[in-house]
């Protein structure tokens, strides 16, 4: 390799800086919550302010776990996420299913309404929605939360039909001519074969669920019902005023934990997901 | 009989979708629309007012202030997440050793829940003890204002929270809109003899121009929509200094039960959020250039 000339280096040199000060900015607030909860009430004012605490203490979070069933909500959470996604997951890779693969009559006006609905801000059809919950009875019960998911979403059939067209037809053909039915056809083929992207609708729906806060807000209010989000809030309300901050922190620490790892380990379905609906959106 | 079952057979494919189309979204706009006639606190049965909600919005100063909060959010939020967003994708663009590991930090704020963040941000934000105005002071010398308790600061303040959080995925669309210019377009600049600013302006800005106006109305939808940062961190305080739209109608329809009120209030959020939307696909064709 040849030898880089002085300019080049200091270019990459001062590249590496910016880089380093933005990571700083961007995850600074997260090593922030981390340390405060590893603090003890009293050294949380301590000064000069450590970010690695003199003694590491998990005091806060066996506090945090004693005042509010924290772990319950995580289960909470967890089951309302998982319960969602699954919904979503099998709902709109059966319309999508339609779109790409079959005809039938209005088909162009049914999905250009589908997708129009992403359009509409959820202020407008939370009211009604909460009225049709109310009569069910599901008010401050999970299956507010989760049961509308079994039911369709503009962005994940759109994203799943994308998919789904790219399959070739040949392919079809030659499952039909073996005497495959169109339910196994879809089943045992077109769900298998689109992993990629049912793997990105998954991650998207299991993180917009685990982090909504609205509509837990609207519809839970026993504190062993609570989601994460609800209960954290909750925390805050209790907590935060009376500047027990470790202890709100060591909440938090619990309800991105989860949702982190997720992120690490699944990183290129988030990206692969924004892009897809960017850009051919 | 099996061609009638192999016409309906698409429609069992789609059947949870369009009764969710009927009862969740469609179907819920409509009922939202005739309860935005009434007058309705849940208790009593819904009464028919004409227009009374609307005409009663006009006529709330309350209601103005919350107006022109959201476009004062919307208007400070937009433009400075756009042009930061951008620099951050160009700063992550080139493929240097550990860029990934950098691509994946700037992005950690995007999949964390406002709550959280917003906690941690609220603490950051402590007049006394908070981090931030520790560090004006310590290094810098400067007594920083009292951020969400100051009347003049908190919509600044949370505004820069929600900057913070959404960079990550305007530049994750942003790094994908300059992946997809083709290297022959700088290379035709450089042998013009076009420095790297000129190569930005006329090469890099307009062939991310459909990209950057895509990051436009999502950003400007969302912001209209902003909730979560509002109930966190302010309530809407200081004196409504921070009361959002989406946060009034909430507090109207489950705080204080006034349904109709709240129904006719989002259709205004709806109508503002489409004509922008509208008005901005007008104003593209002066700027968005599709090559």
């Amino acid at each position: 390799m040849a030898k880089r000339s002085a300019p080049f280096l200091f270019k990459r040199l001062t590249k590496y800086v910016f880089l380093t000060l933005v990571a700083l900015l961007m995850v600074g607030p997260f090593l922030w919550m981390l340390a405060t909860s590893l603090k003890s009430a009293g050294e949380m004012y301590a000064f000069p302010l450590r970010l690695i605490p003199h003694d590491v203490s998990v005091g806060s979070y066996g506090e945090v776990i004693r005042r509010m069933p924290f772990l319950l909500f995580v289960f909470n959470s967890f089951k309302i996420a998982s319960l969602a996604t699954l919904g979503q997951v099998l709902s709109c890779s059966l319309a999508a299913y339609a779109f790409a693969r079959m005809k039938f009559r209005g088909k162009e006006v049914i999905y250009f309404v589908l997708l129009a609905t992403m359009m509409i801000p959820s202020q407008v059809t939370m009211i009604p929605v909460f009225l049709i919950m109310k009569f069910l009875g599901w008010i401050d019960t999970h299956y507010a939360l989760f049961v509308p998911a079994f039911f369709g979403g503009a962005f994940g059939t759109f994203l799943l039909r994308q998919f789904f067209s790219t399959i070739p037809q040949d392919l079809e053909d030659a499952a039909k001519i073996d005497g495959c039915g169109r339910f196994r056809l879809y089943w045992q083929i077109f769900l298998p074969l689109s992993k990629p992207a049912i793997a990105t609708l998954a991650v998207f729906s299991f993180m917009g669920y685990w982090n909504d806060l609205l509509n837990p807000v609207i519809y839970l209010s026993s504190l062993e019902k609570m989601t994460l989000t609800v209960g954290l809030a909750t925390l805050q309300g209790a907590e935060g005023t009376m500047l027990r901050y470790n202890v709100v922190m060591a909440g938090a620490v619990i309800s991105v934990l989860p949702v982190l790892i997720l992120y690490i380990a699944a990183q290129k379905w988030f990206v692969r997901g924004i892009t897809m609906t960017g850009l051919k959106g | 009989m099996k061609k009638f079952i192999s016409r309906l057979e698409p429609f069992l494919y789609l059947t949870p979708t369009l009764t969710g189309l009927l009862l969740f979204s469609a179907g819920a706009v409509v009922i939202s629309f005739l309860m935005s006639f009434t007058h309705w606190e849940i208790v009593s049965p819904p009464e028919w007012i004409g227009l009374g909600n609307y005409s009663s919005m006009l006529h709330s100063d309350l209601f103005w202030k919350v107006f022109g909060n959201t476009f004062y959010y919307t208007l400070l939020s937009v433009p400075l997440s756009i042009a930061l967003s951008l620099a951050l994708a160009l700063l992550v663009h080139e493929r240097v050793r550990g860029i990934a590991f950098f691509r994946t930090a700037y992005f950690l704020p995007v999949v964390s829940s406002t709550v959280a963040v917003a906690i941690v941000w609220s603490w950051l934000y402590h007049p006394e003890i908070g981090l931030i105005n520790l560090f004006l002071k310590k290094a810098l010398g400067i007594e920083g204002p009292k951020w969400l308790s100051d009347t003049d600061w908190a919509m600044p303040a949370m505004v820069l929270m929600s900057v913070w959080k959404g960079l990550g995925y305007n530049m994750v669309i942003f790094l994908a809109g300059l992946q997809n210019i083709s290297e022959e377009y700088y290379e035709a600049a450089r042998i013009d003899g076009a420095p790297a600013w000129r190569r930005f302006l006329n090469v890099t800005l307009p062939m991310l121009s459909p990209t950057t106006f895509f990051v436009l109305i999502i950003n400007l939808i969302g912001s209209f929509q902003v909730f979560e940062q509002t109930y966190i961190l302010t309530k809407g305080g200081p004196a409504n200094a921070t009361l959002t739209l989406s946060y009034y109608i909430y507090q109207n329809a489950f705080q204080f039960f006034k349904m109709g009120y709240a129904a006719s209030m989002a259709y205004v959020l709806f109508a503002v959020i489409l004509l922008v939307t509208l008005f901005q696909f007008k104003l593209q064709k002066k700027w968005v250039f599709y090559g």
